[in-house]
């Protein structure tokens, strides 16, 4: 069998073929060769073959037939063999293969073999790669390796043991007697590597911490060596830009933040060192700014004194000023998340943080947008909106619904005055009226109804807005509602805050028109424009023809919701043209017929039909010796035969009357039914009522009659009375 | 972000190091060590290229095993670095 071919060339080979077909052929004619000569068992040229199936593993081809050979190669003598075979170990086998625990004989050999690269080699796959049965079974060897003398091999078994408390955590303890003389350490990598290993204790096992903050005074170690990293003078070895070993210091810091977490002493213990980096490290390349950023991170996690997170909170605002974005978006992300606990410090920076609204990366507006509104308050509410409608004009149409949402929980939040409310409402509507979510509109309806004395500026601007464009459906959704409640303000041209415009019945019906016709509006919006339509008719006073009219239209819609209401309207229509006039209902009451999620607000789920009845007057039912009662009644909407009474007894002489006891009793083909009363005191000078429910239910709607008896205690003694009550209104119980 | 970890990534000519770490670690300290380890594959091959590290990459392996291990920064000084490389490739 002839030689199979070098790495080289198979790689020169492949990266000649042109396409991807090619470049297949290829690579399984060399796997064929290669798995015949591993058939063969031919030791000379085994190490060769594995390169070359490694080199295919890395494009993504299937290599798992060369595990086994991998094992082989690490038996071997020779280093070249030794060295491919642990490559090949690490990239082909992970914990899944059951082939890997043939590895840990192996293993275990090398980590006692003479030549230190052997046993580094031995180190560095079983802290790559090790599962958790490897690592118990080898933990020894790699703890006896970490006292050894040699730097090399000591910095290589920190770092294995940190693989192996991270497989298998009840091993730390092993670990603890060799950590003692680690930090005494001059060698700078065999130092990084223990902290390294400190560090991962520390985070596993809070007893650890515990017992690293007591009993081994780290604190104070760790920051003796800090100090010397930075006051000695230049060191070409571990040098990067200027500053000494930026990457101990960096991890140190990160040991001294979970040291100092949650412990008072630590912290103080830690205050001046801190202090001493974040004013002496030099800004001007990344390193050192890795550097400040890993001391802010600390400085915010530990017990500081407020000085010194002032001083953190300087150093990123200095950071939002950098030219390179990582480091703006680095600080952004921190400064998120000290807003909550050093709000006033972060406002401070509040202009460059709006200033990052503008920038051109998309992450870096989204960390600021979320920024700005976590620091908006009542002093500075105006200028942010500003700036923040501004920012929903001009930003990607992914942020606009988070920045609209953001808008209006800040807006009702820190709003200076209602008008400013409802402008800015408005403003977000029209920029971004799209992407606003569903639940914005109902509560802007709230809003609006709750702000008696803006409804005719709300609704002559509304009706602006809507003339220009009647695309955006929460916009002309919220119009159409407000043009239907205070239609009638619209047009008698009377508005306080702003020029009053001239608008007649007919151009308000138009525009609500076309609104219903138009082929943007969805079928929510039709509704309420619809409804709109009909609330109008009994506002307007001329054009009611021409609202039966457009009503009747869409009684045979297709769109089945449009049809109910347009049906139910015009039945609304005939049955009650008479008395139109004066059933006007008031605004706040007029209610939804349909089960349309946006349901108004506190408005009462009376069907449209019983509306009229809430007409019933209320009569007196008894009024003798200073004791009077009220009848007020509410027919029911689901039985139509139900009459609700609610009493209200009202006392006027100069005691209380006490233990008040009301009954009532009514004629056999009626049923009554009593409730709770409010108290059983009426306190005097009509101060109080009591108030009760009564339902009588009269299924063959016969003429009401009541006999009451009443019971109290006045003026010490006891009063009881019987009376009959005939002048029940005609409409309580047909 | 990427599951639950982040890429950190520095842009060479047409390469791309990408490094995976904890979203809790300290982004800019691991892009000085990407820099840190670009700087070793320099001096390694002498002026490296795409193409030396295509056809020498068990040997760029190594150098990932000298500086890094267990998920960890390991040894962070070049000269050192690239003693023991020199010493290893003398075995080989």
């Amino acid at each position: 069998m002839p030689a199979p071919i070098r790495l080289r060339e198979l790689i020169r080979t492949i990266r000649t073929a042109r396409t991807q077909a090619e470049e297949r052929e290829m690579i399984q004619k060399e796997c064929a060769a290669i798995r015949s000569s591993f058939r063969e068992e031919d030791n000379t040229y085994r190490c060769r073959n594995v390169a070359k199936l490694l080199y295919m593993h890395m494009l993504g081809y299937p290599a798992h037939f060369g595990q086994l050979e991998c094992l082989k190669l690490i038996a071997s003598q020779k280093f070249t063999d030794k060295r491919i075979g642990y490559l090949g170990a690490m990239l082909l086998l992970d914990e899944r293969q059951d082939v890997h625990l043939l590895m840990t004989n192996c293993i275990k050999n090398d980590l006692n073999h003479s030549t230190q690269f052997v046993q580094g080699l031995a180190l560095c796959t079983l802290g790559c790669m090790g599962s958790s049965e490897m690592c118990r079974d080898l933990a020894g060897e790699v703890e006896k390796l970490l006292k050894t003398s040699n730097s090399y091999l000591r910095k290589k078994a920190a770092l294995c043991a940190v693989h192996v408390i991270r497989k298998v955590p009840e091993l730390m303890e092993m670990f603890l007697p060799a950590t003692k003389n680690l930090l005494n350490e001059k060698n700078h990598g065999v130092l990084h590597t223990s902290v390294v290993l400190l560090t991962e204790m520390c985070e596993r096992s809070p007893d650890m911490l515990a017992h690293f903050r007591k009993n081994e005074k780290l604190v104070p170690q760790l920051v003796r060596i800090l100090k010397n990293l930075i006051m000695s003078g230049y060191s070409p070895e571990h040098d990067v830009s200027g500053i000494s070993d930026p990457f101990l210091q960096v991890r140190i810091l990160r040991l001294l933040r979970i040291l100092g977490r949650n412990d008072d002493d630590s912290s103080e213990a830690m205050n001046d060192i801190l202090a001493q980096v974040a004013t002496n490290t030099e800004t001007s390349k990344n390193v050192g700014n890795a550097i400040l950023y890993e001391t802010v991170l600390t400085i915010m996690d530990i017990k500081s004194e407020s000085g010194l997170r002032v001083l953190a909170i300087n150093i990123l605002g200095r950071f939002l000023l950098n030219n390179d974005k990582n480091i703006r978006y680095v600080a952004l992300t921190s400064l998120l998340k000290t807003v909550q606990t050093d709000h006033n410090a972060v406002q401070r920076h509040r202009s460059t943080i709006v200033d990052c609204l503008k920038d051109l990366d998309v992450s870096i507006k989204r960390r600021a947008m979320e920024l700005s509104f976590a620091l908006v308050n009542g002093n500075n509410i105006r200028g942010m909106m500003k700036e923040l409608l501004y920012f929903l004009d001009s930003c990607e149409p992914e942020f606009k619904a988070d920045c609209a949402s953001g808008i209006f929980l800040a807006a009702e939040k820190y709003a200076p005055s209602k008008r400013w409310h409802i402008d800015t409402i408005m403003r977000v509507l029209t920029t971004a009226g799209s992407y606003v979510r569903d639940d914005a509109v109902p509560n802007l309806i709230q809003l609006i109804t709750n702000s008696v004395e803006m409804h005719a500026y709300t609704v002559q601007r509304l009706y602006k807005a809507i003339l220009g464009d009647y695309s955006q459906q929460p916009l002309v959704q919220v119009a159409a509602w407000c043009i239907g409640e205070y239609g009638d303000l619209l047009v008698s041209g009377q508005c306080e805050e702003e020029e009053p415009i001239q608008v007649t019945e007919d151009e308000v019906l138009d525009i609500l028109e076309s609104v219903l016709i138009s082929n943007m509006s969805t079928s929510v919006t039709r509704g309420y424009a619809l409804t709109a339509i009909m609330k109008l008719s009994t506002r307007f006073t001329c054009t009611v023809n021409r609202i039966k009219k457009v009503v009747s239209i869409y009684g045979s819609s297709i769109d089945v919701e449009l049809q109910q209401r347009a049906v139910e309207y015009n039945a609304l229509f005939k049955k009650y043209d008479h008395m139109a006039p004066t059933a006007a209902p008031t605004p706040a009451s007029v209610p939804q017929i349909s089960q349309a999620p946006f349901l108004l607000d506190g408005l009462s789920s009376q069907p449209l039909f019983n509306d009229i009845t809430t007409g019933i007057p209320s009569i007196t039912a008894y009024s003798k010796n200073g004791l009077k009662i009220e009848f007020t009644f509410e027919r029911s909407n689901t039985n139509p035969s139900v009459t609700v009474i609610t009493i209200q007894a009202s006392n006027s002489t100069e005691l209380d009357m006490t233990d008040f006891v009301f009954q009532a009793a009514v004629p056999k083909t009626f049923q009554l039914q009593l409730l709770s009363p409010s108290s059983s005191i009426v306190p005097a000078f009509n101060t109080g009522t009591i108030t009760q429910v009564i339902k009588v239910l009269n299924p063959q709607k016969q003429q009401l009659r009541m006999r009451i008896k009443l019971t109290y205690n006045h003026k010490g003694s006891a009063m009881q009375d019987l009376a009959e009550v005939n002048n029940f209104p005609p409409q309580s119980w047909q | 972000m990427f599951r639950n970890f982040k890429i950190i990534y520095r842009r060479y000519a047409g390469l791309y190091f990408c490094i995976c770490v904890d979203v809790s670690d300290n982004n800019l300290a691991y892009l000085e060590a990407i820099h840190n380890f670009v700087e070793v594959l320099n001096e390694y091959f002498h002026n490296v290229c795409e193409l030396d590290l295509v056809f020498n990459f068990y040997k760029v392996y190594t150098v990932v095993d000298e500086m890094f291990l267990a998920g960890e920064i390991r040894e962070t000084s070049q000269t050192k670095v690239l003693k023991q490389l020199l010493m290893l490739q003398s075995l080989e």
